[in-house]
């Protein structure tokens, strides 16, 4: 492997061609952005590949070449083949294998046998939220604990007060498919972005009659659609999701990139923060089919896993942080012990074939919250791996469920063009 | 068919392409309705004359007919059905665009159409042209001769599978009579025309090998670090998972129903149970947060909670404030003879200060974990042996639960106050801190004694 970062650039094919280098991701590698003409073809247009996909799949004949270059990697030597690499890697996915499986010395399910049933619940509809126009694709309540935002198709924002039904505020963005929304901590501001591909942060006012929508202001710039967003321990910063495959931290005030995760091959569906006292990391899923932890300070991915058979729609932290639960459109939820590093139930049924979209976790952890799209609500025993109860009521898909701060209500936003606030 | 094999329809989620060659699609048929299509030529090859081609100024008049273009739009219109793979040319199969003269085309099977949800794999590739080299050997491309070499090497393991998959679909091919086979080749090496498209050998050879490798070296990176990390045993931590759902039972209101409303002002006996969960449940409840201040007050041990909240401030906070905070707290908690100097291990406070030289978000991380730990280890738990406790346990309310009936919580819910609004919450607490920093800012001895000289 030769020193030089440069070398293989030099095309030779096509008229025209021009070379730029993408910025340093993760020293020492080097991401090469090359332009030019195919040899088959007289347009020529830019092209980038996104960070870990091999550059000759892409089917698009517009692209003459992408060519990843490492720059002296530590322990890629010269006489490395792609035999060895791949045996290698063979070997150390067995021996992790290994490892995890000596510290498997119980299963939840038999912990679970010390723990009580719970009873059967009778959980129902207290409020309908009518007011969108279209699907209302997400939703996220404020700290306050009453308040919420949801976001829909048609590109309205509107923070409602879920006791009292009123609508507080209704934001307008240029853009249809708002996909991602959330309340800041302070209860000053929310965030919204979908198709437009940014993430916007809109203070709120007091005032009724101010325009809120003029004081939008954009925060994060991704090269595809937004797909979830959430602001950190504070209203200063924003983490977001998107279709690119990548996870960004955007400071809100300036606008800059803080810090960027890579690690998805595919689109990044879902994130969330973890709760814990130190609260340095969170985690993603996405359309690869894996859910990823990472590190904010460093952007490293600590941890992965891949047990669902599809995309992952949606991840929630366990209340303790040492734990999260995914929904994938395989029709299961997973729940994962963190500290195991392991996937440790899978919630499923067979009279349940839909795709879930959403799900969350009760105040003390006991029962999850997942929505589907066959309409309904399924709630599970987390210990058990029982189905405890089904709520129906919504007309179309679930979009998202998510239960309120402190643990007495749950929303759930719905294709049917509403929302349902429902408690015990 | 089972709906859960078949690639989910992400309806909301569509990538944009799909949407555009969605409706490329549907011009594609339109175009070769018999009626109202694109005429008709055909294509003649030595003696056999082989239907269904169409001339490449045909096809652009239909284009510009229907939807009423230019002749140049028309013509880019074209070339973009063609750069897509749904129409190919039949000379000059390497170069993917559509010239405005008599040179034929032909419309690509709906099996080969990109929207189709099949990914063209390295296999099928390989399949393709090992059918090729069986056929004509030695007749392959210079590049597809590499990617040939460089397929036989990296899918070595199927390499049985593969030229039996070859020689079966060779077979076949010359089961058909010769103007479907001829049709069906041109189809197969247009598809891979768009798919693989002839690049530059050395480049290409270069760009795979290089991709492949650090791809893999990546992930065994990833692998062992995986290893090293250490991991805890299932029974201690699935343990934990099921104490942490038993201790918060009782304040999980679907499992122990009539939870009354909670009060910005006394708080309740199940509030206060909370924080003596863990400190950080004491921590994230302001109301505790403040009775944990008092505690520390009688203690004079306040400094750590201040640095430990002042730490935060600086992680959380905007990237333009982070250097001036930086600075005031290396004053206030971390400067040798600073007012409220915190007691940390040498240590740590060599590598804050240190990394204080060139702050950054996370400089104080090391010190804020100590100093959590110190709390979290042996004052918190004074805390709840406390008599500062203990009186807030007894002043806590035990709100009776009420019985409602369902229309009366109906009409206690419509008449309910909108409550303080978080906004104004929020501005209140900013006036308190201004204040409260107002007041602990250092003593300056200076202005205090041109007070007394001006008194005097």
């Amino acid at each position: 492997m030769s020193q030089d970062p440069l070398e293989g650039c030099r095309i030779s094919a096509g008229k025209k061609s021009a070379v730029s280098l993408g910025k340093a991701l993760h020293p020492p590698n080097l991401l090469v952005v090359v332009e030019g003409t195919c040899g088959a073809c007289v347009a020529a247009s830019p092209v980038s590949a996104p960070e870990g996909s091999c550059s000759y799949n892409v089917a698009h004949h517009h692209l003459c070449v992408c060519v990843r270059v490492c720059m002296a990697w530590q322990g890629l030597q010269k006489g490395e083949t792609l035999a060895s690499l791949k045996q290698e890697s063979e070997n150390l996915r067995r021996k992790l294998e290994e490892e995890r499986g000596k510290l498997t010395d119980v299963e939840l399910h038999q912990v679970a046998e010390k723990v009580e049933t719970v009873a059967a619940l009778s959980i129902k509809t207290r409020r309908v939220l009518k007011g969108h126009g279209n699907k209302v694709l997400s939703m996220d309540w404020c700290k306050d604990k009453r308040r919420l935002v949801s976001s829909s198709q048609d590109g309205k924002v509107i923070v409602w007060d879920a006791f009292t039904l009123n609508k507080e505020h209704g934001i307008t963005l240029p853009c249809t498919w708002v996909m991602a929304c959330a309340y800041a901590p302070s209860g000053c501001a929310v965030a919204c972005g979908g198709l437009d591909n940014k993430c916007s942060v809109v203070p709120l006012s007091l005032d009724r009659n101010e325009n809120v929508t003029a004081k939008k202001k954009s925060v994060a710039m991704h090269t595809n659609y937004v797909s979830g967003c959430s602001f950190t321990n504070s209203d200063m910063q924003l983490l977001t999701s998107s279709g690119d495959g990548t996870c960004a931290l955007w400071d809100v005030e300036s606008g800059q990139l803080l810090q960027s995760f890579h690690g998805h091959t595919a689109d990044v569906l879902s994130l969330d923060l973890a709760p814990s006292e130190t609260g340095n990391t969170f985690v993603s899923g996405g359309c690869d089919m894996k859910a990823n932890v990472w590190d904010m300070r460093s952007g490293q991915n600590i941890q992965s896993f891949d047990n669902h058979q599809s995309d992952i729609n949606c991840v929630k932290y366990y209340p303790s942080g040492d734990a999260f639960a995914s929904a994938s459109d395989d029709a299961t939820c997973r729940f994962y012990d963190l500290r195991a590093d392991r996937e440790v139930a899978v919630y499923q049924k067979d009279s349940i074939i839909f795709g879930a979209s959403s799900v969350d976790f009760s105040l003390s952890g006991r029962l999850l919250f997942a929505g589907y799209n066959d309409y309904t609500i399924n709630v599970w025993d987390v210990l058990k791996g029982t189905r405890v109860s089904v709520l129906f009521g919504h007309e179309n898909r679930v979009s998202r469920v998510r239960v309120s701060p402190d643990g007495t209500a749950l929303c759930s936003a719905s294709w049917d063009n509403t929302l349902r606030v429902s408690r015990t | 068919m089972t709906i859960r094999t078949a690639r989910p329809n992400r309806g909301q989620h569509v990538p944009p392409r799909m949407h555009c060659l969605k409706k490329l699609e549907a011009i594609v048929v339109e175009m070769q309705d018999p009626k109202n299509g694109v005429k008709n030529s055909v294509q003649k090859l030595n003696v056999t004359t082989i239907p269904h081609a169409a001339a490449g100024n045909d096809i652009i008049a239909w284009i510009n007919t229907k939807m009423k273009t230019t002749v140049e739009e028309a013509q880019v219109f074209g070339t973009m059905l063609v750069a897509y793979g749904y129409i190919y040319p039949l000379k000059n199969h390497n170069k993917l665009v559509m010239c405005n003269d008599s040179s034929l085309y032909r419309f690509q099977t709906p099996y080969f159409w990109p929207t189709q949800k099949w990914v063209p794999e390295d296999s099928d590739y390989a399949i393709y042209l090992a059918k090729r080299n069986i056929r004509k050997k030695g007749q392959l491309e210079p590049y597809e001769q590499t990617h040939y070499n460089h397929l036989h090497e990296w899918l070595n393991h199927k390499w049985e599978f593969i030229v039996m998959q070859a020689t079966e679909q060779y077979k076949a091919g010359r089961d058909r009579n010769k103007p479907d086979r001829v049709i069906f080749d041109c189809q197969e090496r247009a598809y891979w025309m768009v798919n693989r498209p002839p690049v530059s050998l050395w480049l290409f050879v270069r760009g795979l090998v290089c991709t492949h490798q650090w791809l893999l070296v990546k992930k065994n990176v990833f692998y062992q670090q995986a290893i090293m990390r250490s991991k805890v045993k299932s029974s201690v931590s699935l343990g934990a998972l099921v104490k942490y759902i038993t201790t918060y039972k009782n304040h999980d209101p679907f499992l122990a129903p009539c939870q009354p409303m909670l009060s910005p002002d006394a708080p309740t006996k199940m509030r206060v149970e909370r924080w003596s969960f863990s400190l950080f449940e004491l921590l994230t409840d302001l109301r505790g947060r403040d009775d944990f201040k008092i505690f520390l007050k009688k203690e004079f041990s306040g400094e750590n909670l201040a640095f430990w909240e002042a730490a935060e401030e600086l992680k959380w906070g905007t990237a333009s404030s982070m250097s001036t905070k930086a600075e005031t707290i290396f004053k206030t908690f971390l400067a040798p003879g600073a007012p409220r100097w915190i007691n940390i291990d040498g240590r740590t406070m060599g590598l804050t200060v240190k990394g204080l030289e060139h702050p950054h978000r996370y400089v104080l991380e090391a010190a804020q974990t100590h100093v959590f730990l110190l709390m979290k280890k042996d004052t918190f738990f004074r805390y709840l042996k406390s008599p500062t406790y203990k009186e807030i346990q007894k002043k806590a309310l035990s709100p009776e639960t009420h019985s409602f009936s369902p229309a009366q919580l109906q009409q206690n819910a419509q008449n309910r106050s909108p409550g303080i609004h978080p906004i104004i919450l929020w501005q209140q607490e900013e006036e308190e801190k201004a204040k409260a920093a107002a007041a602990s800012a250092p003593v300056d001895v200076k202005a205090v004694m041109s007070k007394i000289d001006r008194k005097k």
